[in-house]
């Protein structure tokens, strides 16, 4: 039904390698990107304090992690450079076709990118150099272009999922309406949804190096200031992301029912739809799992007897396959689980501070954020995967094939190896950079 | 109209990754060959602050490109992947080497990573270069990896661009250090990178002039569009500003040679690109064609504007701090 402006399909045997490829770029990308939606309004709030109250430890502290917070923005330019390349290099007839529909997002995050870099260099080299007052307001356009940064790419994720803007006539794509296509209204709720998994997760994982060192016994008081101020965003953040998942939950059954029906495994369409928890989805149905009857109903309308659409409403060339079917649906429940458990965490630390106005005693309690940092970012990572293999075999919404967009060049899997490498010694790098940081008698 | 509006975005995108860019990577060629420990110290205090937003330039070319040429972007990313793949890793590499530069441990480390970062920053320049080399000398059809994966970047035009690009650079480089080393009184580094600019500086006009002669044989073309009109008052320009970069370099003047040197790199990509005119992917795709509709472009353009509108001071107020010494520090990793 579309042409593709270079000329159409091609053959390239290693589709599932241009789909790994890109996944493995964007799973090391979107954790960087966590610290680049949250980490300044944390290292911000710290020197807002040390301006209030003129406490040298809030200073010492917001310091220290201004430096964490531009190794990782580096990372995040360079593995962004990366991505970037990649839009092109695996999915030419993808941004051939459509660049200039969904591009201008592109355009506007590139701008805020740019405002970022700036901003950041400014306020991790300006310690000291410019005054306090102005110092600090250098941090603002960092927290708000982290954000406008996120948002707009975003909004190219949300019309990939349901795409508009654009009329196809004779497979053509022709009158295109570029804003129409940056606020489709198919993305506010994966923003929102993104929003906080990026504060849950730069705070849990800050929160997991205190707790570790909390365990080792360093519980001064900049310790436990590392400690509670990126858990108390997180703390705040996990129990609202709940209901915001049930949101993009029942978002995604009004716009992408084949998806939802993907994320449950849900062969037949059928009224009062059950939910499965575990077991495995086989032969147009989820075998050994554990059966809530009508859940999936209540929980994707609100309503037990809710009709929801199952997989069978669609041809097997029309969504993901079997494979495709049990990596989202473990996915899907990981982060459901994970999720739930770092909310019920958060309850937890935030009943404990209001009610006794200390931290929880109990040596579990720290062992539990130390797992909950990498576990936040399993869920992360596990919300991209459901998201987007459950889109398969798609890259726009049932308008283009993930097979139609993919080049025609070679040498896809050497590629791919070069890049696994390539990560594996940028994370060690970035883990030896911010040890060392971790590692220097923090300045006052 | 609003298509060649849109072009000059890229360029001037293009000019600014050049110049500040270039000048980016030519410091790896000046770090590796460093006799001692205040060159390198000079490089990471002069890079430190502003290596990010020097690099952001190129994700700038590559948004604006695939919004406003979105044909030709599939196309050059398909043909061209290798290059393009190549110069992306190695972009992280030298991320990773720069960061680390000056934290080894031992003697191993530093020279390993002192080579990571050496290499990358020779290769990167070279294999973009390249991969302009072959858009500019016709090599990259139109379609899905319709070119050919590899004569497409390694031919002379691509070969003599690489070359161009990373000596260049390492000019620039020497030129922007100079005038850092100048400010921070630096006299022995003054007088080290006077001899290498002014080195560097010979080389890039050498290799620029046999780079005429290439494009002659290769693609009489461009050859045409840089020997006529527009195209020839940017060699001019160019070849002027090279020629005053190389005097104030005599004289140690680097703080003005900054302006002659961005002026003589700026204008021989403004003369590329205007020699190539009406193409986008020559011989066959003009920028007409290759453009995105009128209401993407104008989405796009009045997007920039407003964007260059906050960009373009916070950037003049980056490099003034910058330049005054204000963000220049011993600490800072």
């Amino acid at each position: 039904m579309i042409d593709g402006s270079l000329g159409g399909p091609v053959e390239q045997q290693y589709l599932l390698e241009a789909r790994q490829m890109q996944a493995l770029s964007l799973a090391v990308h979107i954790p960087l990107v966590c610290f680049g939606i949250a980490f300044p309004a944390m290292v911000l709030f710290l020197e807002g304090l040390w301006l209030r109250t003129g406490d040298p430890v809030y200073k010492a502290l917001a310091k220290r992690w201004s430096k964490a917070m531009l190794i990782l923005f580096a990372c995040g330019v360079v593995t962004g450079t990366i991505l970037s390349f990649e839009l092109g290099l695996l999915w030419p007839e993808f941004m051939a076709t459509f660049g200039e529909v969904f591009g201008l997002a592109f355009g506007l995050e590139g701008f805020s990118f740019f405002l970022e870099a700036i901003f950041i260099a400014i306020y991790v080299y300006g310690w000291d150099r410019l005054p306090p007052r102005v110092h600090l307001a250098c941090g603002a356009p960092i927290v708000a272009t982290g954000i406008a940064g996120s948002f707009f790419v975003i909004s190219v994720n949300g019309w990939m999922n349901k795409p508009v803007g654009f009329d196809i006539r004779d497979g053509e794509v022709v009158n295109v309406r570029p804003f129409e296509a940056l606020f489709n209204d198919n993305f506010w709720h994966e923003f929102v949804h993104m929003y906080l998994a990026g504060t849950i997760v730069a705070g849990f994982v800050v929160a997991a190096v205190y707790a570790a060192g909390w365990l080792r016994g360093k519980r001064e008081r900049r310790h436990r200031l590392g400690l509670v101020v990126p858990l108390t965003f997180a703390a705040l953040a996990a129990p609202a992301q709940l209901l915001v998942g049930d949101w993009a939950a029942r978002t995604v059954a009004e716009n992408q029912p084949t998806k939802l029906a993907v994320f449950e495994g849900l062969g037949p369409t059928e009224r009062g739809a059950p939910l499965h928890v575990l077991g495995i989805y086989e032969d147009g149905e989820v075998k050994y799992g554990i059966k809530f009857p009508k859940l999936l109903s209540l929980l994707a309308y609100h309503d037990p007897d809710a009709r929801v659409q199952g997989l069978d409403a669609v041809g097997a060339d029309d969504r993901p396959s079997d494979t495709g079917i049990n990596i989202v649906r473990l996915s899907f429940q990981a982060m459901v689980a994970i999720g739930s458990g770092l909310a019920a965490l958060g309850v937890f630390y935030l009943w404990t501070w209001w009610r006794r106005r200390r931290l929880p005693r109990s040596p579990w309690f720290f062992r539990a954020l130390v797992v909950a940092g990498p576990l936040s970012l399993v869920a992360l990572i596990c919300g991209w995967v459901t998201t987007e293999v459950g889109r398969q075999p798609w890259i726009v919404y049932e308008v283009m094939r993930t097979e139609e967009a993919v080049t025609g060049a070679d040498g896809i899997p050497i590629g791919y190896a070069t890049l696994v490498v390539v990560y594996i010694a940028l994370a060690a790098i970035a883990g030896v950079m911010l040890r060392r940081l971790s590692r220097k008698p923090l300045e006052v | 109209m609003l298509a060649d509006l849109a072009a000059a975005l890229v360029v001037v995108g293009l000019i600014a990754y050049v110049v500040l860019g270039g000048a980016d990577f030519g410091t790896g060629v000046w770090d590796v060959t460093a006799r001692d420990e205040s060159m390198r110290a000079r490089i990471k205090r002069s890079m430190g602050p502003v290596w990010e937003a020097n690099h952001v330039w190129l994700i700038f070319i590559l948004v604006i490109v695939w919004t406003a040429f979105p044909r030709a972007f599939g196309s050059i990313t398909s043909t061209l992947a290798l290059p393009l793949f190549l110069a992306a890793v190695g972009i992280i590499f030298r991320g990773g080497a720069f960061a680390l530069r000056g934290e080894a441990a031992t003697m191993f480390e530093q020279r390993g990573l002192g080579a990571t970062f050496a290499l990358s920053s020779v290769l990167v320049p070279f294999f973009l270069g390249a991969a302009v080399g072959g858009i500019a000398s016709g090599r990259v059809p139109v379609g899905n990896a319709a070119g050919d994966a590899i004569s497409s970047w390694l031919n002379e035009t691509s070969v003599t661009i690489g070359l161009i690009s990373v000596v260049t650079g390492a000019h620039v480089a020497a030129v922007f250090l100079g005038a850092d080393a100048e400010r921070a009184g630096e006299t022995g580094l003054v007088r080290a990178f006077r001899v290498r600019a002014l080195g560097s500086g010979v080389v890039a006009g050498a290799l620029a002039l046999a780079g005429l002669f290439v494009v002659r044989s290769d693609v009489p073309d461009l050859y045409d569009g840089l020997t006529s009109g527009a195209g020839l008052a940017c060699v001019i320009v160019s070849a002027v500003a090279g020629v005053a970069t190389l005097a104030l370099e005599w004289r140690s003047r680097f703080e003005a040679a900054r302006y002659t040197v961005a002026a003589a790199v700026g204008s021989i990509v403004a003369g590329f690109a205007l020699a190539q005119r009406p193409y986008f992917l020559p011989p066959e795709l003009t920028v007409d064609e290759a453009a995105a509709p009128d209401a993407t472009l104008a989405a796009l353009l009045a997007c920039a504007a407003g964007g260059l509108c906050l960009l373009v001071p916070a950037l003049v107020w980056l490099f003034r701090l910058q330049l005054s010494g204000r963000l220049d520090s011993r600490s800072n990793t």
